[in-house]
């Protein structure tokens, strides 16, 4: 049924149509609205059976999905930013211990400074805990892309993070499509453990591996996520068949054929460099966009396709990762000509992405002037300000406050 | 019916002998059809109260639930010694997953149970004294406030003894770890630090928590039997000597757990909803110093260089127990 609704709403009933047997919680902004929803599918008994613990942190909220996961629950969680990493320990041990719980991240940044709106610091922190991760580019594919996490988690055993960018996509409202409970009854069938906790069939479950097989269960994982490769596209096609849209997926290539300039992002960007792209095509310039949906696995075939004979690639990041720069465009150098790829760093703690600086900066890449690492409208003056202080004595003060008290009364801009 | 001859004998230790009871209120350690949850062939140090504990807390907990039952071990050293790969000694289905999350990860199992309408299995959650008071604190408390049905026993050795006894939040004072060592002008771990956990328990008002030492296996049995009566959230703390961290004799490791008990330094009570309804009296009262020169951790407090002062400040603590919990029988 299509629906005027909130993003959280959307992905809320999204999970909630998955029957998930546990849901555990612990509010962070902005992924509250989702658990709240839920809370209201399991308190109605619409969602049954079906247990909705109201955990005490982050931490709690992954080890309850653990162990409901090992007696064979369809277990589901939600967090963003300060909230992931403090369950960071217990989500490597979901993935190691091979338990296909699903989480949405509502992507936020990470403080100090604090800090609530979006980027992808948090998600891409935990890129290498074995989690497979999938980034939502709409509300429509945010919902979708649980209904098929589900699927993709339990058939590797596996789990799967689902990225959608927090406030912009989780608390805007746009036209969404729910499907009908026998829709994804069709599409999902009931979780069949490989493992489980079962009196009638005792197992240990997480004993201790020495150096004789570590490296052996390290490489099984690894190889799952190989076989993720396969599967998450296969998923999306099923998906496309029964749905008849198409969401998820490894990469959303868009007009990259004939490119000569290729730009690569994650989540709700992508809209505003499709724009922005559209324009410039309509000036005669050469360019395309490549949407990274699955960046664990990173699809690295699938990324060399979309790049093609492009002699530039920007990679646009949401994160960064201090002391050298760019994360995904690590990876993307993986794929392609390292010396073709250009990161630009933009939209930290919320900042707003505008298609004016994109075409500028855009503009820069295919001219072929813009060097390998960018940070997309740096206030110069603040940093300089900041420096000065630095350098005329020793007790500067707190670097924050003091760029605070320079910039004055403004609003942030987050929009 | 085979009648079994009686046998009266003496064990100096007010130990019941198994044979002098009727068949039901035996051991279930005595019954051929005890489950062995943690079987031999683990390798705990010789002498292990945490083994001891564990198997028959396990195996108690397993004949009450009617074998239907999911034990969920936080990270350390019965975890480490019943696991190593690609052998376990667990005969009940086990999970461990992380150091401090151990009460957690049991509410997710009761939960996921629950969900599945597997409303016949129990779950038990267990930890050491570090993963219990310390870092899995928060997990245990939230546990207790939901009161998730789960039971969770803490094998108290008073230490992390899996990294090699340092001092925990269960440390009592004046003993040496390695990181209160016996230098210095108060040697060992000081004074008036440190909390109670089942008295922490008791203030959730969860519906049971009690103590017990692994002196007295037929009261351990007892409780846990009790403990699963009940359904929503459970504690049970057990003093379990540790030969190795307190520097005992692997022999010595029952009577150190009866000498705590008998000198008043470990209280044994249960409770229900917060409330005491039952304490084990003291038998035959012993000053804390027979408790204490058994054990090297507290050797800087005797001999030339001792400090009778440090021992009687732990007599007042046994002193204070025995007031406040009623630990002798009333005159
Ligand atoms: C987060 C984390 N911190 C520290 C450790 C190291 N560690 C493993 S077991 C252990 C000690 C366990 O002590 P306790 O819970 O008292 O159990 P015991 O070994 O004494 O039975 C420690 C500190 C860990 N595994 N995880
Ligand atoms: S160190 Fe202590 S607790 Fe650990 S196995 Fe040895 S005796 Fe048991
Ligand atoms: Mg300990």
């Amino acid at each position: 049924m299509l629906r005027q609704v909130e993003g959280s709403r959307a992905v809320a009933d999204a999970v909630a149509l998955c029957r998930p047997g546990v849901v555990c919680a612990y509010p962070i902004s902005p992924q509250t609205h989702i658990v709240e929803a839920l809370a209201e599918h399991v308190k109605s008994g619409r969602l049954a059976p079906c247990e909705f613990v109201t955990v005490e942190s982050e931490f709690a909220a992954m080890s309850v999905a653990i162990g409901a996961s090992a007696v064979g629950a369809r277990a589901y969680t939600a967090t963003a930013s300060q909230g992931l990493l403090y369950m960071a320990e217990a989500v490597y041990n979901a993935s190691g211990l091979g338990l296909p719980i699903v989480m949405t991240v509502a992507n936020r940044a990470i403080g100090a400074p604090i800090n609530i709106w979006n980027d992808h610091s948090d998600s891409m922190s935990q890129r290498d805990s074995g989690w497979i991760q999938l980034y939502a580019e709409t509300n429509q594919e945010a919902a979708d892309l649980h209904v098929q996490a589900f699927r993709i988690a339990e058939e590797l055993s596996l789990p799967v993070m689902v990225c959608m960018d927090g406030f912009v996509l989780t608390h805007a409202w746009e036209q969404v499509d729910t499907p009908t409970q026998e829709e994804v009854d069709a599409f999902l069938p009931p979780y069949e453990p490989r493992q489980v906790l079962d009196p009638a069939d005792p197992v240990s479950i997480g004993a201790m591996v020495g150096p004789e097989a570590f490296t052996e269960v390290r490489y099984l994982a690894h190889a799952r996520q190989m076989q993720a490769l396969e599967l998450i596209p296969d998923v999306a096609a099923r998906f496309a068949e029964a749905f008849g849209r198409n969401s998820g997926g490894l990469v959303h290539p868009y007009r990259t054929d004939d490119a000569d300039t290729v730009v690569m992002a994650l989540g709700s960007v992508l809209g505003t460099i499709k724009d922005t792209v559209d324009e410039m095509r309509r000036d005669g310039v050469r360019i395309g966009v490549l949407g990274i949906t699955s960046f664990r696995p990173f699809p690295l075939d699938a990324v060399r396709a979309a790049v093609g004979d492009a002699h530039h690639v920007v990679v646009l990041e949401k994160a960064l990762a201090v002391g050298i720069g760019g994360i995904v465009t690590a990876n993307v150098r993986m794929a392609v000509v390292p010396e073709h790829v250009s990161t630009v760093i933009a939209g930290l703690g919320g900042r707003a992405i505008t298609k004016a600086s994109l075409r500028r900066m855009l503009d820069e890449a295919v001219a072929g002037r813009l060097e390998p690492l960018t940070f997309l409208d740096l206030n110069r003056q603040l940093i300089g300000n900041e420096l000065a202080r630095m350098a005329a004595g020793r007790r500067s003060g707190p670097m924050a406050e003091n760029m605070l008290r320079d910039l004055g009364a403004v609003a942030s801009r987050i929009g | 019916m085979p009648v079994q001859p009686i046998k009266f004998y003496q064990t100096g230790s007010f130990v019941v002998g198994n044979r002098l009871l009727a068949p039901d209120r035996r051991s279930v350690q005595a019954r051929a059809d005890r489950t062995n949850s943690l079987n031999c062939g683990h390798r705990a140090c010789q002498g292990c109260g945490e083994a001891l504990g564990a198997r028959y807390a396990l195996d108690a907990a397993m004949r009450a639930t009617g074998n239907q039952m999911v034990a969920v071990n936080s990270t350390g050293c019965l975890e480490v010694f019943s696991t190593p790969y690609p052998e376990t000694s667990w005969r009940i289905p086990w999970l461990h997953s992380l150091f401090g999350n151990a009460p957690a990860v049991a509410t997710g199992v009761a939960a996921g149970l629950k969900a599945k309408g597997r409303d016949d299995v129990r779950v038990v959650g267990q930890g050491g004294d570090g993963g219990t008071v310390d870092i899995g604190f928060a997990c245990l408390s939230g546990m207790f406030e939901r009161n998730d049905d789960v039971l969770f026993i803490c094998y108290d050795n008073e230490a992390y003894m899996n990294t090699g006894v340092q001092r925990s939040g269960a440390t009592p004072p004046a003993a040496r770890t390695t990181t209160t060592p016996a230098v210095g002008p108060e040697p060992g771990n000081v004074f008036g630090q440190g909390k109670n956990v089942p008295a922490i328990a008791m203030a959730h008002e969860i519906p049971y928590v009690a103590t017990a030492t692994v002196a007295d296996l037929r009261d351990l049995e007892y409780k846990v039997t009790r403990a699963m009566e009940f359904h929503g959230a459970r504690y049970l703390h057990i003093l379990v000597p540790c030969p190795l961290g307190w520097g005992s004799a692997s022999c010595d490791t029952v009577r150190i757990a009866r000498l705590a008990k008998e000198s008043g330094l470990f209280p044994v009570f249960e409770a229900e909803r917060g409330e005491i309804t039952d304490v084990s009296k003291i038998r035959h009262r012993v000053p804390v110093e027979d408790y204490l020169r058994l054990q090297s951790r507290y050797a800087h407090l005797f001999g030339e260089y001792g400090s009778p002062g440090t021992v009687a400040r732990l007599q007042e603590i046994a002193d204070r127990n025995i007031r406040r919990y009623g630990l002798l029988e009333e005159a």
